[in-house]
């Protein structure tokens, strides 16, 4: 094993160790979060689609799971079990869409396992995940009549996503639907800043399981998060004295 | 029986997550780790075929029960139809490239023409939506980027602004923020993809 292989497993097992030792802390004492406004808002549709009779709609993007990117849409698909868990109750049940196969039929498993939890006489129906594209701007055009014409009052987008989710805020807008917007893509965060008046930046996206109450893993996740994050820029300001010190 | 076949899924999934991961940072995993990613990349194909199923599905289901745009979904449907028998009938091979070439990219070059329009009317009406410092800083980067990026009619290049204030913006500033941002979504991806290896999430079913 090189050193470098010898690093990344060490801190694969560090921060699995943190995970499970926060996870029991959170049990007994629960960690306290910043408010984040659009993590309330999304709480707030979720009951809003149950009381009003409307749907709610999850759009997961088109990142492959295969992929980096695909922690975006596993975050989402985390947050789409949680939201389908509020709503499923609702006389119309929420749909999702995502723009490849495999997160389509991650998207399907998530809804089916929160109406099974909540719902016991309903047959549920498969085609509430949807693939609607297989390119980008494919996916987006399949997006944009589904948020027209299927009764949606609320949106979340929360995955991979390019430029072209400027389009989904703005066909959202038009019907006067909420819209809560997360991406990993920096263009697209970029996009969703000016577009949405409820935009989530950087790894807000990853936070959304603890802020709905998901899980004690989801809260020592976070907590995770932030000790990494210190111990990265201890490590950014050493290495940078180091160099201007002619050490390094 | 759905138990047993729950916690088979967890078993399946953990332990091929293991195994892949540990593969990276040891040697000996390594080829058993190619061979459960060329696994997955026969599932991912197979999944896009589930995935046109379910395209199909949505829109047989939309146009019997005559839901609202379900002509729309008649169109898709002749389309998907034609491109299916053009893909598998060799000689229709030129007819393929021409759906391709002839009404795909067309279409998906007007919609990137219309997200640019989306675009200037999101940024027109952004302090309107959310009129606070970071919307103010925003636009007013905007502008300076703008303004560095190309010659201004009849005045050229603006002196400071292309020299020196929107390479630093472009350069020093959104590179600084940007790094930041992508560590912060690396370290989600890192911490995400730990909590589905050890079980505690399960995008694929079971509580």
């Amino acid at each position: 094993m090189t050193s470098t292989g010898l690093a990344g497993l060490g801190i694969v097992v560090l921060v699995t160790i943190l995970l499970a030792f926060l996870a029991l802390i959170h049990r007994r004492s629960p960690f306290s979060f910043r408010s984040i406004p659009a993590f309330w808002r999304v709480r707030r549709a979720a009951s809003l689609v149950v009381e009003d009779g409307t749907r709610l709609h999850v759009s997961l993007g088109n990142g492959s799971i295969l992929t980096p990117a695909g922690a975006s849409a596993l975050a989402g698909l985390s947050l789409l079990r949680r939201l389908a868990e509020f709503t499923s109750l609702s006389d119309r049940p929420p749909i999702a869409t995502s723009g490849t196969g495999l997160l389509n039929l991650l998207a399907q498993d998530s809804l089916r396992t929160a109406h099974d939890a909540v719902v016991i006489d309903e047959t549920f129906d498969m085609n509430n995940a949807r693939v609607t594209g297989f390119t980008p701007l494919a996916y987006v055009a399949g997006v944009m009549p589904a948020i027209r014409d299927e009764g949606i009052s609320s949106n979340v987008f929360i995955g991979n996503f390019g430029p072209e989710v400027g389009l989904l805020v703005e066909a959202a807008d038009r019907q006067n639907a909420a819209v809560v917007a997360a991406s990993d893509s920096l263009t697209a965060q970029a996009v969703l800043f000016p577009s949405s008046s409820e935009t989530i930046i950087g790894e807000e996206l990853y936070a959304a399981g603890a802020y709905l109450q998901s899980g004690p893993a989801h809260a020592a996740s976070l907590v995770v998060q932030d000790i990494l994050r210190w111990l990265i820029i201890v490590a950014l300001i050493v290495a940078a004295g180091l160099k201007a010190a002619g050490l390094l | 029986m759905k138990k047993i076949f729950a916690s088979a899924n967890a078993v399946i999934a953990i332990s091929g997550g293991i195994i892949v991961l540990l593969g990276y940072f040891i040697d000996a995993l390594s080829g058993f780790r190619f061979f459960l990613l060329q696994w997955s990349v026969i599932l991912a194909g197979v999944a896009v075929l589930v995935g046109i199923g379910n395209l199909f599905s949505v829109h047989l289901q939309k146009i019997r029960q005559g839901k609202p745009g379900s002509i729309y979904s008649v169109v898709l449907l002749f389309f998907m139809l034609l491109t299916a028998i053009a893909c598998f009938t060799p000689a229709l091979k030129p007819f393929q490239g021409m759906l391709l070439d002839g009404i795909m990219l067309p279409v998906e070059v007007s919609l990137i023409a219309v997200l640019a329009v989306t675009l200037i009317y999101s940024a027109i009406r952004l302090l309107r939506v959310r009129s606070d410092l970071s919307s103010i800083l925003f636009l007013t980067t905007v502008l300076i980027v703008l303004m560095g990026i190309g010659p201004i009619p009849v005045l050229g290049q603006l002196p400071v602004v292309s020299d020196w204030l929107r390479p630093f913006i472009s350069t020093v500033l959104a590179t600084g923020g940007a790094r930041g941002i992508l560590i912060g979504v690396a370290l989600g991806t890192l911490t995400t993809g730990l909590r589905i290896l050890i079980g505690v999430d399960r995008p694929y079913g079971g509580k």
